[in-house]
């Protein structure tokens, strides 16, 4: 094989393969950092691990609940029939829409895609396909508490 | 030398010298429309186009008022419906023709498909047409955001939760769509920049290349058409089928304004990331079958999460789409392929009783 080539032909395909491989780093160098810059910059995670309401114990009526803010997302704190305090993450584990109490029901329900909820945070009934995350409530004379379980 | 003066005017033979008048004129002469029982289909991608037109014209003028930042763009289309004058009417012309161009985009596909249209040799047309199709749900998806109100934040949310859903890079596209973890004020900056910038861009390009198809092969005749046999007869497109087109975009100009004036577009509540989603939430009209569907999947399905079933049987759907001109070899050779009919039709009903059931079912039971 090596003896039929051309002369110049090693020497031209290593000409061909040197600008080739040119072109192809400067394009990259192009693109990787357009494509860089798209990414978004990492947030941190929210460090909240406990948050104290605005609202006062008493003022939550039974079978009611209210979203409040725990760091950057959502929270759901439910007043349950029998007068007990529960909290969960108030982002439905389907497709992340904020949930909301049902009196009607006595259920966290999910308006978006009409997903169920009891009050221990388990999906009962429509498509989420996993339980809210739970949350400690400590209630402090009138002030509520809520916290991440250990 | 002063130049010769033409037949037509010092000006024509000027211009002519220098753009090339006659062959323009030939060239907008040689195209001809071919007349059969079907030729009422050949309109809606001309009507696609003049209501994208309104959507360049309309979307220009609105960009004057609207601020995209999340502090600031639900204020300034309040203010733009409610102090600037006709505010409310190019906004609401704005919108309507969105709908109303997505309806003839879809009139166009469809009636494209079950006509066999995309038989060799448009391939390409057919496939740049789909990807027009997926770029409109684009400018319909992005720009339903930008008036940030609670519906539109909420359909967001789940919109490009759907891609985060996606196995693999679902989580990293879903950080690129929108600007961080959550529906911020950057996901309104970006779905701004991809509106007004990029998919403009990106139709230029497609759209382009999908009109110079169209003139180059002209229009397609049917199957059932060619095997009647015949003469043919057509008729040229200009001026006769531009004129007929005509007069169909005065009628959607008509309606649009009928519709602006007495179904102006609503702007609602301004969003609050710390509110429920309202009740009885909803996508526009268009993803309405799709988000129905999401409703009705259960959360597993053969240990599966269901809304992954969901996107990826919708993906699949795409991609069936896109590649129909080589899955159909029957109308390639002339014959009639009767399965893509029948999923043509399938799909069609699909879309109409979904979307029916999402307007009409109880959205709390």
């Amino acid at each position: 094989m090596e003896a039929t080539m051309e002369p110049g032909s090693t020497r031209r395909s290593f000409v061909n393969w040197l600008l080739g491989t040119s072109a192809g780093a400067f394009v990259a160098s192009l693109l990787y950092p357009m494509a860089r810059y798209l990414v978004p910059p990492p947030t941190g995670e929210s460090t909240a691990v406990s948050v104290t309401l605005p609202v006062k114990a008493d003022d939550l009526k039974p079978n009611t609940g209210q979203i409040f803010k725990f760091g950057s997302k959502p929270a759901i704190l439910v007043r349950t029939a029998a007068g007990e305090l529960r909290a969960f993450t108030a982002v439905c584990t389907h497709l992340n829409c904020t949930v909301q109490y049902r009196p009607d029901l006595s259920q966290i329900w999910c308006a978006c895609h009409n997903g169920h909820f009891d009050l221990n945070g388990h999906n009962v009934a429509g498509p989420p396909p996993r339980p809210l995350d739970a949350y400690v409530v400590n209630v402090r004379g009138t002030q509520i508490v809520v916290s991440k379980g250990a | 030398m002063p130049p010769a003066v033409g037949p037509r005017g010092r000006l024509w033979s000027w211009l002519d010298e220098r753009v090339g008048l006659v062959e323009l004129e030939k060239l907008a002469h040689k195209k001809q429309v071919p007349i059969h029982r079907h030729r009422i289909w050949y309109y809606f991608g001309g009507m696609t186009l003049f209501l994208f037109g309104i959507q360049v014209a309309t979307g220009i003028l609105l960009l004057l008022y609207y601020r995209p930042s999340a502090e600031e763009a639900y204020e300034s289309v309040q203010f733009l419906m409610a102090e600037v004058q006709f505010g409310w009417l190019i906004r609401s012309i704005h919108a309507w023709s969105a709908n109303l161009m997505i309806l003839a985009l879809f009139i166009h596909l469809f009636s494209v498909l079950l006509l066999r249209a995309y038989r060799r040799p448009r391939e390409l047309t057919w496939m740049s047409g789909v990807a027009l199709f997926g770029v409109a749900l684009g400018f319909g998806f992005t720009g339903y955001l930008l008036p940030w109100n609670e519906l539109s934040y909420f359909a967001t949310k789940v919109g490009t939760e759907i891609t985060g859903a996606v196995p693999g890079l679902g989580h990293f596209m879903l950080r690129l769509l929108r600007g961080g973890d959550e529906v911020t004020g950057a996901t309104l900056t970006r779905f701004y920049g991809i509106h007004v910038a990029i998919l403009p861009a990106v139709v230029m390009a497609i759209l382009g290349l999908h009109l110079y198809m169209v003139q180059k092969h002209g229009m397609s005749v049917p199957p059932s058409v060619e095997r009647q046999g015949g003469p043919r007869r057509t008729m040229p497109f200009v001026p006769d089928f531009l004129l007929r087109d005509m007069v169909g975009w005065l009628s959607a100009l008509a309606v649009l304004a009928a519709l602006a004036a007495l179904l102006p577009a609503e702007l609602g509540k301004k969003a609050d990331p710390f509110a429920p989603a309202p009740i009885g939430i909803k996508p526009e009209w268009y993803f309405m079958f799709m988000f129905q569907t999401l409703k009705y999947l259960p959360s597993r399905i053969l240990g599966i999460e269901g809304e992954i079933v969901g996107i990826l049987g919708f993906g699949i759907a795409g991609l069936f789409l896109l590649l129909l001109p080589f899955l159909d070899r029957t109308a390639e050779r002339g014959g009639r392929s009767t399965v893509f009919t029948w999923i043509g039709v399938g799909i069609i009903v699909y879309v109409i009783v979904l979307t029916y059931l999402g307007y009409t079912a109880s959205p709390t039971k």
